[in-house]
């Protein structure tokens, strides 16, 4: 691929007022209830996140977050629950190792490495859920839209 | 060389005559020079046709998920490494196999040498004393071995095996400081823009045959992620996202196991440079988890456990 072809990304008219789509899988157990806190504690936090709720962070498949990139997300975060709190006893370790091998190998291809966060979330922080959004909303701004990794229509499929 | 390929059908003739295994998996001469090929051997008739030298480049044990009989297998020490990952995994039982063990000093990249020698047709290659010689219609060529090995020989750890129940030959020495992770040291301090564009220039080549995985010892899924359609994970053209998709992947998906034995990279058709991704997956297990893949059959695959200390500091 050239270089050129990584400038015509599907957002790179509208620059100006462009916002960043956050895909954010949430485990049900603590950090979609951490968000759930967030919303009822009236928390502003920004509109940017798309949470899908998963069972655990451990159901987190590294696919789900390589197909999010590819279908136009323009970061991901991954949130579960506090080492020693998963709902399965050891979902979120095993998740821990995953998670560490999957950020540096994406890094290391030259995606950056802000794109993809995780973060542990309990129920009962849903101000730190705000911060976080806020966090990763923040820094993929500051990246602009995503360009690598992203499936464009004009490309053969 | 020869004192061990002797060696080998000795103890291999032994094995059959006495019935402990059903089968013998070794290599026999391949149908063009610089090449091997695998054979499995059932009666002490065929042994005969037993090789062992330096283009014996297959991992055989590709041949083991999901046999019934016992099985005697030549294997390396990347292939051995194989096996132990096998074994760990339950794909195979370690009573099932009988693994021959033979101390190897390298492999010959057949690539290699065709690229030096260009156009010209060989038609017979033989290796001794650490010398190739070639010989062709009207050419005769003799190269130095050293220069010709596999990538992965260059920097292999385990040149004699770790586990098996019989060991061919003398050891030979390992190799002394070898810094198996230079290059992927080199590429961690490029820019992200050099990264992602030498991912993008390795990929490009990809023609989507799956010959990385298929000659992989340890892709035994019954069903690929590559193949579902239920959900379909991955797009099946050569669209250069879902063929980035499908590297980083297929190599997350043998994090930990792989042992660089390299026969995804001599399977590509396309010549491309597996093993820089693959190194650097290595790297990091080695280094965030402390594990090694196939050295020992009492451990778990590293992402199929965890330690409560197991570093966290990526994560808010």
């Amino acid at each position: 691929m050239s270089k050129n072809s990584e400038l015509q990304t599907p957002n790179s008219k509208l620059q100006t007022d462009w916002e960043p789509k956050i895909v954010a899988f949430l485990c049900n157990w603590c950090s979609y209830a951490g968000a759930d806190l967030a919303g009822i504690s009236r928390i502003q936090y920004p509109p940017n996140v798309r949470i899908i709720r998963i069972p655990c962070s451990g159901r987190v498949h590294p696919l789900f977050i390589m197909r999010s990139l590819q279908n136009g997300a323009d970061g991901v975060l991954v949130s579960g629950c506090h080492p020693g709190d998963c709902h399965y006893i050891s979902g979120n370790y095993i998740a821990r190792r995953r998670f560490a091998i999957l950020k540096n190998l994406l890094e290391y291809v030259g995606i950056e490495p802000e794109r993809v966060q995780f973060s542990w979330v309990s129920a009962s922080e849903g101000e730190k859920f705000a911060k976080v959004v806020e966090d990763v909303v923040e820094q993929v701004k500051a990246l602009g839209p995503a360009k690598r990794l992203v499936k464009r229509k004009a490309d053969p499929h | 060389m020869q004192k061990r390929e002797k060696l080998l059908k000795e103890e291999v003739k032994k094995l059959l005559d006495k019935k402990q295994v059903d089968m013998v998996i070794g290599y026999e001469k391949g149908t063009l020079a610089l090449r091997t090929t695998p054979c499995f051997l059932a009666s002490v008739d065929d042994v005969d046709r037993l090789v062992w030298n330096e283009f014996c480049e297959n991992n055989l044990a590709k041949y083991l998920p999901g046999r019934k009989e016992k099985v005697a297998i030549v294997a390396k020490g990347c292939d051995v490494r194989s096996i132990v990952g096998l074994i760990q995994e339950r794909q195979i039982t370690r009573e099932q196999i009988f693994i021959v063990g033979i101390p190897c000093e390298g492999i010959i990249d057949r690539r290699k040498i065709e690229s030096r020698l260009g156009e010209k047709e060989i038609l017979e290659a033989t290796c001794e004393n650490g010398k190739i010689l070639l010989r062709g219609e009207d050419f005769q060529e003799i190269l130095k071995k050293g220069d010709f090995l596999y990538d992965s020989c260059k920097v292999c750890k385990y040149r004699n095996p770790i586990v098996f129940d019989l060991l061919i030959g003398d050891r030979v020495p390992e190799l002394e400081k070898i810094d198996e992770y230079a290059e992927v040291r080199k590429f961690e301090a490029e820019s992200p823009d050099e990264r992602w564009l030498h991912f993008q220039k390795e990929i490009s080549k990809c023609i989507r045959c799956y010959a990385c995985r298929s000659a992989c010892p340890l892709c035994y899924c019954e069903q690929c992620f590559v193949d579902q359609s239920q959900p379909r994970w991955i797009g099946i053209t050569d669209n250069p996202s879902d063929v980035g998709v499908f590297h980083l992947f297929r190599v997350f998906h043998v994090a930990g196991r792989c042992v660089d034995c390299g026969a995804c990279s001599r399977a590509c058709p396309m010549n491309i440079d597996h093993r820089w991704l693959l190194k650097k997956m290595e790297k990091d297990v080695k280094e965030l988890f402390g594990y090694e893949a196939g050295l020992s059959v009492e451990e778990v695959p590293p992402l199929a456990t965890f330690k409560e200390e197991d570093p966290q500091d990526f994560i808010k």
